[in-house]
């Protein structure tokens, strides 16, 4: 399986936030893994959702030239369950950036709009790796967007491989 | 606009429990960030943006800690430099250095013994309080 877990942006504002949604669908293998007889999507899912809406935001605040990547979980809570049928969507929002990293937080509702039910409350804190991590050599080329996360960025954008 | 060091002291007090997860009765003046309240490297970055987030009163101009103003990012350098560390201790050059980028830390212990494993008493609570109080004194 691919290492996805948001579908497509539905909003986008360059170093400021974003939105993405994701459909939570029966098919999916990891809603039944945690409990057998009532499939939900795992809590560690739904952070990774919003870990990719909002490296994928810091990323490109500074044209992907950086390694962007999730360095602490500051805070996840939440407040329901998601289950089979569910759309959720990752708010995002970048609170502080520098060229060091970036602390954004988000909401996570079920559903598109502000007043949808709310799932989780989540704040994450991003580093540049090159810049942070001194005498450790990481590959030059930028390993942590690769062509499936750009392409969703892409897409919204009106481009892309998948016409809109 | 002034601030008196013990608002300084509350705001990064708070702002070291929420990043650092530990009591504020844990949080006092002399306790070092990394062997008393655990911070680990990643740490050092979330302190900074909280302390800039908590000391920002007006949107229009956030405050801004610039890159190793507080935390100087060259110390693993220095430390590495034969010129600056012998067998385990920092000679009277490499003080210098220090003393030179780490001006809000209290070196009088350190002066006794200038050790490499001492180096981590360095950074305190109170030196980022003198830092702050510096800024917003």
């Amino acid at each position: 399986m691919r290492w996805i877990w948001i579908d497509k942006f539905v909003e986008f504002t360059s170093r400021t936030s974003a939105v993405a949604m994701k459909n939570v669908s029966l098919a999916e293998e990891h809603l039944h893994d945690l409990y057998p007889a009532f499939p939900i999507m795992p809590h560690c899912l739904i952070i990774e959702g919003m870990a990719q809406t909002a490296g994928i935001l810091v990323g490109e605040a500074r044209g992907f030239t950086e390694k962007v990547i999730l360095a602490k979980i500051g805070k996840a809570k939440f407040h329901r369950l998601v289950r089979p049928g569910d759309t959720i969507f990752h708010f995002a929002r970048i609170d502080q950036l520098n060229e060091n990293g970036a602390s954004v937080s988000g909401v996570v509702r079920c559903g598109g709009e502000e007043s949808s039910p709310l799932v989780a409350e989540i704040e994450l804190m991003f580093s540049h790796i090159d810049k942070n991590i001194s005498g450790v050599a990481f590959p030059e080329e930028n390993f942590v967007f690769t062509e499936q996360f750009k392409e969703l960025l892409k897409s919204y954008r009106g481009g892309g491989n998948i016409p809109l | 606009m002034g601030m008196s060091r013990e608002e300084v002291y509350a705001k990064v007090q708070q702002v070291l429990v929420d990043a650092l997860g530990v009591d504020a009765e844990e949080v006092t003046p002399k306790a070092t960030l990394r062997e008393d309240l655990g911070a680990e490297s990643i740490d050092f970055l979330d302190i900074i943006f909280r302390l800039e987030k908590a000391f920002t009163t007006d949107p229009a101009k956030p405050f801004k800690i610039p890159r190793g103003e507080l935390f100087p990012d060259d110390l693993g350098a220095l430390m590495n430099d034969e010129k600056y560390v012998k067998d385990g201790k920092i000679t009277a050059e490499g003080i210098a250095q220090m003393k030179q980028r780490m001006p809000f830390s209290d070196f009088t212990e350190f002066d006794k013994n200038p050790s490499l494993e001492n180096a981590q008493t360095l950074l305190t609570v109170d030196t980022i309080v003198n830092y702050i109080q510096s800024k917003f004194g």
